[in-house]
């Protein structure tokens, strides 16, 4: 899309300006990096080293011993079986959670622009609103509501919040998505004989593709980096990562270990990570769709 | 809403083929109200959690719950004991101070590097990947790799000091006339590069045929920008401000990683306090209370702003 553009026509390839703006760049793409750096290095130290030596300092002696020891025997708070389990909750709230999420974000879309009825452009902005609450004003509620209903710290529970809280935003995509649909491909396969569920599995999921992957990464980066939630509706061993990272590293008892908190914390980021450079366009599309209304 | 498609309420044309025999109408019937019910759990569940839980947090907030609710009217006592409270008001300050520093930073940043990777750069996808990565990470990692390149012994002011210079000190993170800045500091690095793609975006969606016509008037390339360019980022503007505002008042993982809100409460966020004294306080009306305050800053905040650009949009 960006070779079209001609904003400085006349311009010669090499000159001052372009050298200044190509160092800026370089410049800020260091910050960038840099704790990215300064993560994997340090989590390749060992202690001794890293009090030795400085934050960019390559690791002299590389050493995957802070890794095993975050994955496997890292304590956090009481506990001292490392990231792992933590690390497997996460995976076992996000997926249900996303899916679902999803899922009825999709038929919630398809209703809110193929089948509207009276309310439904009310019912519309409700959910939009919902994108802006901040979380803490149902935060005790809801903590009642889990207790009630037995679901406290459980993976169960979790999962029912996030789908709840991330409908509003799947809801979004997949609404603005269809607006731009022709409404011609539904009123021919109307009359054709077609009814609701029809029209939607044989002619808007097959064009859902790009928007449907939106959503996926959208809700997974925002479900897997959660916090406030889990802190407030978990507990012991069925924290999701973050909180369990979060305990770790700021766990007061004995020696910090810089290395084994740097490791942990790309464990933590890893899933996140992998899903923006395999998908990373992708991502990009969803934080901007994201950001139309939310 | 130009664009939409009403299939249900328009009878006669469009109405599918009725089935033989006596399943017709249940068929009918059941094809007008499928929409409706397939949407109806996400109705109640918008009514209940959201609304109806706004609702319940603000008549706890008219409590005097402590470690349980307790549904007694008291009145306004909460909200005198929250604005009596001289840590809530240093959240309130923190807030102020975080929330302007990283709005206008995040915009000035994001703007800049969007208008220099607009300048027909080599390599650009690659450079925008970077900018954009730390996006993908949660706060809390995000706060946790900070807390270690600022810690004041190992980190940053070491690293000065091997290099020679000995007197440097930074200790922002245990300082707490400055501790919030480091929560700025932390919290540009994460958003900035967002708000970079944003702009970007509406950069790329300026005609062409104007920034030529300036050109060929003679127009330097600064004035262009300023003059042409920047005005019409305006609706970006308004996306970027209130997406920051929002990720500003909202946060509370990255303060809780990287000081804590320490130290002692000098990093305190609402956020952070609402937490603190609903769930480790055990005061859930005081709790309940500061929620509401923050549900009013959000709407304070974002309603004006979405309402302008509506109506701006909307005559446009």
């Amino acid at each position: 899309m960006a070779e079209e553009r001609m904003l400085m026509p006349g311009e010669s390839r090499l000159s001052i300006g372009r050298i200044l703006v190509y160092g800026a760049l370089a410049l800020v793409c260091l910050y960038y990096l840099m704790p990215l750096y300064v993560m994997i290095t340090t989590s390749l130290k060992s202690l001794d080293e890293i009090r030795a030596g400085n934050l960019l300092a390559l690791p002299q002696a590389v050493t995957f011993e802070p890794w095993a020891k975050a994955w496997q025997s890292a304590c956090t708070g009481v506990q001292c079986g490392g990231m792992k389990g933590f690390f497997w909750n996460s995976v076992s709230f996000v997926v249900p959670a996303v899916l679902i999420s999803t899922t009825i974000g999709a038929f919630n879309g398809y209703v809110l622009t193929m089948w509207r009825f009276r309310g439904s452009d009310t019912l519309f902005l409700l959910l939009m609103l919902g994108c802006f609450i901040p979380f803490q004003v149902v935060l005790l509620p809801m903590a009642r509501t889990l207790g009630l209903l037995g679901l406290a710290s459980s993976t169960a529970g979790l999962v029912l919040v996030h789908v709840v809280y991330g409908l509003c935003f799947t809801t979004l995509f997949f609404r603005n998505y269809y607006v731009s649909i022709p409404e011609e491909l539904a009123k021919a396969a109307r009359i054709d004989g077609a009814g609701f569920v029809r029209i939607f599995l044989r002619i808007i999921l097959p064009l859902s593709g790009p928007i449907i992957v939106v959503s996926i990464i959208w809700q997974f980066t925002q479900i897997w980096n959660d916090f406030l939630f889990g802190v407030v509706f978990s507990a012991g061993e069925k924290q999701p990562i973050t909180v369990a990272l979060n305990n770790l590293v700021n766990t007061s008892t004995g020696v910090k270990e810089y290395n084994v908190n740097m490791a942990a914390a790309i464990i933590a980021a890893l899933p996140t990570l992998f899903v923006y450079v395999v998908a990373g366009k992708y991502f990009v599309r969803g934080l901007t769709a994201g950001s139309v209304k939310g | 809403m130009a664009g939409t498609i009403q299939l249900n309420e328009t009878p006669g044309g469009l109405r599918p083929p009725v089935a033989k025999g006596g399943t017709g109408r249940l068929y009918d019937l059941m094809e007008a109200w499928l929409p409706k019910i397939v949407i109806a759990p996400t109705f109640v569940a918008c009514v209940v959690f959201i609304y109806g839980y706004i609702l319940w947090t603000a008549v706890l907030s008219l409590t005097p719950s402590r470690l349980l609710p307790l549904y007694e009217f008291v009145g306004i006592e909460q909200y005198q004991a929250l604005f009596g409270n001289d840590r809530w008001w240093l959240a309130l300050k923190n807030l102020l101070v975080f929330g302007i520093l990283f709005v206008v930073v995040c915009l000035i940043v994001g703007l800049l590097l969007a208008v220099l990777l607009d300048q027909r750069i080599r390599a650009e996808g690659f450079i925008r990947s970077i900018y954009l990565y730390p996006m993908a990470l949660s706060f809390i990692v995000t706060g946790t790799a900070w807390k270690w390149i600022l810690n004041p012994g190992l980190g940053l002011e070491k690293l000065v000091h091997d290099l020679g210079w000995q007197s440097f000190s930074f200790d922002w993170l245990v300082n707490p006339e400055r501790s919030i800045y480091t929560v700025v500091i932390a919290g540009v690095w994460q958003s900035s590069g967002f708000v970079m793609a944003l702009f970007l975006a509406g950069l790329r969606g300026i005609d062409d045929s104007i920034i030529k016509a300036a050109r060929v008037d003679g127009a330097s390339l600064p004035r262009i920008y300023w003059r042409i360019i920047l005005p019409s980022l305006r609706p970006v503007f308004f996306s970027c401000f209130m997406i920051l505002a929002h990720i500003a008042i909202k946060s509370f993982d990255l303060v809780i990683a990287l000081t804590g809100g320490g130290p002692g409460f000098s990093s305190d966020v609402p956020a952070t306090f609402m937490y603190t004294y609903a769930f480790t306080r055990n005061q859930i009306g005081l709790g309940a209370a500061s929620a509401m305050m923050m549900l009013m800053i959000v709407v304070a905040v974002v309603v004006p702003m979405v309402w302008s650009e509506t109506r701006r949009t909307s005559r446009g």
